[in-house]
């Protein structure tokens, strides 16, 4: 499956360790003086062969520039772009052996389904038969086969992704971007488009470079996530320490709901330590790469993380029940601290845990082992 | 945008929109517009040669107009110069088009856009003995004339904004991101052009060819100023032609012209308007 | 590709255009700058001698014998007859346009375009035979007075082919389609909810008319005159046909120059007399334009 070449001039692939794509302190700045924008602001980053990679962000926060330049449909104002150890960020983006499927599509209008996709091939000098032969398997692969001399105007906005994904992947690109190819889809189409480009990431094993502001999606389908806002990267990691160990405020709160509390920093050894409440309970808190410093801190609690009681002496945190939201398969509590800080708990709803707890109640609430994470500063 | 997508609702009586006494004068409108060119028209199937003075109808004037050799001999520098002027103007339009939309505004875009509409700004009368005098000069100074040249590059200025509109109008409406996915997928920029920006171009470029045509094929003030002899277009042959007894011949003559004008307007209006229908 | 390239490239594509426009149109603007000061030669062109005779013969006339000059108005009063044209022609445009524009807006999508065919189709036919046409009715033989006479309504015929009224119609007819299809693109953009808005404020039609349309329809009505003054003041064919040679106008005032006039300098004069009004018309258009790109 590999060994085609693609681009009018070959990428040489330089070492077979090097990673799929590698962004070295790139920058990328509109406009001068005072109007002067930074889309993306000194990010490095490595993607690894045959994984799925998602930029995670909200809008403008410079994941679909990050995403243009490695395409080639902007250049960097400064760093240096590598694609399997080759600078690549000089050339225009016809000439690497990257393909995008845009959010809105952008199939020809004025082609068949089995045109488009075909087009990149015929590009790059394929015999014909050959070109017939890969669209039919592309074909294949996305399950259109029937749609195959269709216009692109008559299909409908599900079938125009699948074919703008088999239109990027026939001409065998070393990495696929994806610019937030979901985001025009309803729920139920969206839900079934991410197991099939799963199933298609791990089939083709090309390198996947999702764009997208949905955290969910980003953590059902990603090997790894960067967090991006304001033009840098936040954070790097799978999704479980996205989620579990985020390293900054805003990371946390963009990655699913969050608590956040204020403590002392008590004593720490490497990557854990203790901290104290302002209940006085000390409990047990992982730290962010990079350390902390002793004193004040904000410390993160996801709320299946925590659990109401009934009883409040000794607990790490007591409060006020303000407002239960009911969700069917759980339960959110509110609660206004003492401390006058708010702290939401998520309970899934089991037989005995029935309207135990009203509003107005004066509740205790414990925290899991390993609940709480200190904030990098 | 004012479109709201809806089914209308049967009309329960107050139509917001209806202002008293509007429709009656865009009726008096048209008739204005239409009535004097009807009548011309009707009269050139005049039978007898009173050109307003009914008598009967007849096919025959077309016939001597088009055996006039006078007529021929104009018709056949129209078609010369005003077909070369289409060309050559729809060709530097479309550059120009390509160029200065859908992207940010190069150094001396601004300018190149003032210069591209001058013509539309200048009144014809100024840029007919502008043009007269500039080749006045030339042969005066350099010997140099190019003959029913000068005609068709005079024409050719003025026809470049009537064709770079419909052109510009056609690109804006096209989605930049089908060039950029054309790119990505390993096309030049020579091959997005021919494959995808051209043929998408394509009912723009023919409705401002159109365009362009007509306004050659029509052109009188500067024509009538720059034009040496043996250089006369069917214009100007109408207009010598006033000077003799006015026989419903002319009127057969202007019917022609009429019909051609028409005939591309139409064409212009319905390539534009088919693809508005499939974008 | 760069982006210094890519912009390279894309000023080399439009430098064609560019070329040909300011080649055979700019550079023939500046000779006739510099032929206004120059001396008429005796067969038409030019003397390569500096005097601003020209200039002088708009507003003075040599006496023959003492060489005094005598202020003159003839000249001043056919620009002055130009103007008053010009604006009349653009208020009634204006006054028929605006109902006629506003009637099309409102029709439903389908007859639109049908409407909008049939006002387009006089503005691209030729200026000269759409004159013709309306000579052809004006004149004493023509079918208007053969009407009127067949109905016993006058004795004879009324003269009205190369008079003022003559020229006043035939503006009119030539610049209607000016004006319509400015108003219409701006009509049609008109959200016709603030219509609605105003209705449930208690404005009756006219107020609506003339308190929420009218404002809002500013940037097309200017358009619209703009459109409409600037050639009609510059008119030619219309003097030409129906003034009946007596170059009542200053189009065909400058063509005379080059004609039988021999006097390049001075229609040169004249033609940048003409192009200083347009420019001041011109301005004003854009003091007025609400701040949108020149050509909508």
């Amino acid at each position: 499956m590999h060994g085609q070449a693609p681009g009018p001039a070959t990428v040489a692939v330089n070492s077979s360790d090097a990673p799929a794509i590698s962004i070295e302190q790139v920058s990328k700045t509109f406009g001068g003086g005072a109007d002067m924008v930074r889309a993306v602001d000194d990010v490095s980053l490595a993607i690894r062969r045959n994984e799925f990679f998602t930029l995670l962000g909200p809008s403008g926060c410079g994941k679909t520039t990050l995403l243009r330049l490695i395409a080639g449909f902007e250049h960097p104002t400064h760093g240096k772009l590598l694609l399997e150890g080759v600078d690549i960020s000089a050339l225009p983006p016809y000439q690497r052996p990257v393909n995008t499927v845009f959010q809105n599509y952008a199939l020809f209008p004025h082609m068949t389904v089995a045109q488009n996709i075909g087009f990149g091939l015929e590009m790059l000098g394929r015999p014909k038969a050959e070109i017939a032969s890969t669209v039919d398997a592309m074909l294949k692969l996305v399950r259109m086969e029937e749609l195959k001399n269709r216009r692109t105007s008559q299909i409908s906005g599900g079938q125009q992704q699948r074919v703008a994904l088999a239109r990027a992947l026939a001409p065998r690109p070393k990495v696929l971007l994806l610019d937030e190819p979901l985001s025009a889809l309803d729920f139920k189409l969206r839900k079934d488009m991410q197991i099939e480009l799963k199933r298609l990431q791990s089939e083709t094993g090309i390198t996947f470079v999702f764009v997208t502001h949905d955290q969910e999606e980003a953590l059902t389908m990603s090997d790894r996530i960067a967090v991006m806002a304001k033009g840098k990267v936040l954070q790097v990691g799978s999704p479980r320490d996205i989620y579990d160990r985020p390293a900054e405020r805003f990371v946390a709160n963009f990655v699913g709901d969050t608590n956040f509390l204020s403590a002392e920093m008590g004593s720490f050894v490497a990557s854990t330590g203790s901290v104290r409440l302002p209940s006085g309970v000390t409990l047990s808190a992982s730290l962010p790469e990079g350390g902390v410093r002793s004193g004040k801190v904000t410390v993160v609690v996801r709320p299946e993380h925590a659990r109401l009681t009934a009883e409040t002496a000794g607990k790490p945190l007591t409060g006020r029940l303000e407002n239960t939201v009911y969700f069917g398969t759980d339960t959110h509590y509110h609660v206004r601290l003492i401390s006058g800080e708010p702290f939401m708990v998520r309970m899934q709803n089991t037989r005995d845990q029935v309207a135990r707890f009203a509003v107005g109640d004066t509740v205790g609430i414990e925290l899991g082992d390993a609940a709480l994470q200190v904030l990098r500063d | 945008m004012a479109e709201v997508a809806t089914t209308p609702l049967p009309n329960t009586g107050f139509d917001l929109r209806r202002q008293p006494g509007f429709g009656a004068v865009a009726m008096l409108c048209l008739t204005i517009l239409y009535a004097p060119i009807l009548v011309l028209i009707v009269y050139s199937f005049n039978a007898n040669d009173l050109v307003t003075r009914w008598s009967g109808f007849s096919m025959s004037w077309y016939g001597t107009a088009l055996t006039n050799a006078g007529f021929y001999a104009a018709a056949r520098n129209t078609l010369t110069i005003s077909l070369t002027a289409m060309v050559a103007a729809t060709i530097l339009a479309t550059l120009a088009a390509v160029a200065t939309t859908r992207r940010a505004p190069f150094p001396g875009q601004g300018a190149a856009y003032m210069v591209i509409n001058l013509p539309l700004m200048v009144p014809e009368i100024i840029t007919a003995v502008a043009t007269l005098s500039f080749f006045a000069l030339l042969a005066q100074w350099f010997g140099l004339s190019f003959g029913i040249g000068n005609l068709i590059l005079a024409h050719t200025v003025f026809c470049i904004p009537f064709a770079y509109m419909p052109i510009r109008a056609r690109l804006e409406d096209m989605d930049l991101t089908l060039e950029h996915a054309a790119a990505d997928l390993y096309a030049t920029p020579w091959a997005t052009f021919r494959r995808v920006t051209l043929p998408l171009l394509a009912p723009g470029i023919s409705s401002g060819a159109a365009l362009a045509f007509i306004v050659s094929f029509d052109d009188f003030t500067i024509t009538q100023l720059v034009a040496g002899p043996g250089q006369t277009t069917l214009p100007i042959f109408i207009w010598s032609q006033l000077r003799r007894p006015i026989t419903p011949e002319l009127n057969a003559m202007c019917t022609i012209l009429l019909g051609v004008s028409i005939l591309f307007v139409s064409l212009s209006f319905l390539i534009a308007n088919r693809r508005k229908a499939n974008p | 590709m760069s982006e210094a390239s890519d912009i390279r490239s894309r000023q080399l594509l439009t430098l064609p255009a560019v070329a040909v426009i300011t080649l055979f149109g700019v550079l023939p603007l500046l000779v006739i700058v510099v032929y206004s000061v120059l001396k008429p030669a005796t067969y038409g062109g030019v003397v390569w001698q500096v005097t601003p005779q020209a200039y002088v013969n708009f507003l003075f006339q040599q006496d023959i014998i003492d060489d005094t000059l005598h202020f003159t108005t003839d000249y001043l009063q056919i620009f002055a007859r130009s103007t008053l044209f010009a604006a009349l022609t653009t208020v009634v445009c204006l006054a028929l346009g605006f109902p006629t524009a506003y009637f099309m807006a409102t029709r439903p999508p389908g007859q639109r375009n049908w409407w909008i065919l049939l006002i387009t189709i006089p503005f691209w036919t030729n200026l000269l035979i759409r004159t013709l046409a309306v000579m052809l009715i004006i004149r004493d033989e023509g079918l208007l007075n053969d009407f009127l006479i067949w109905l016993h309504a006058i004795p004879k015929p009324i003269v009205i082919l190369y008079t003022d009224t003559a020229i006043v119609l035939g503006l009119l007819y030539s610049y209607l389609p000016f004006m319509v299809l400015p108003l219409y693109a701006s009509l049609e953009k008109l959200d016709f909810r603030l219509v609605e808005a105003g209705f449930d404020l208690y404005a009756t039609r006219g107020q609506v008319l003339r308190r929420i349309v009218l404002p809002l329809t500013k940037p097309g009505i200017i358009a619209g005159s703009l459109l409409v003054f600037i050639p009609a003041l510059g008119a030619y064919v219309t003097p030409l046909i129906l003034g009946g040679g007596r170059h009542l106008l200053i189009g065909d005032l400058i063509a005379q120059q080059f004609g039988s006039g021999r006097n390049w300098p001075f229609g040169c004069a004249q033609a940048l007399i003409l192009m200083a009004m347009v420019l001041v018309a011109l301005w004003f258009y854009v003091r007025n334009a609400t701040g949108r790109v020149q050509h909508g």
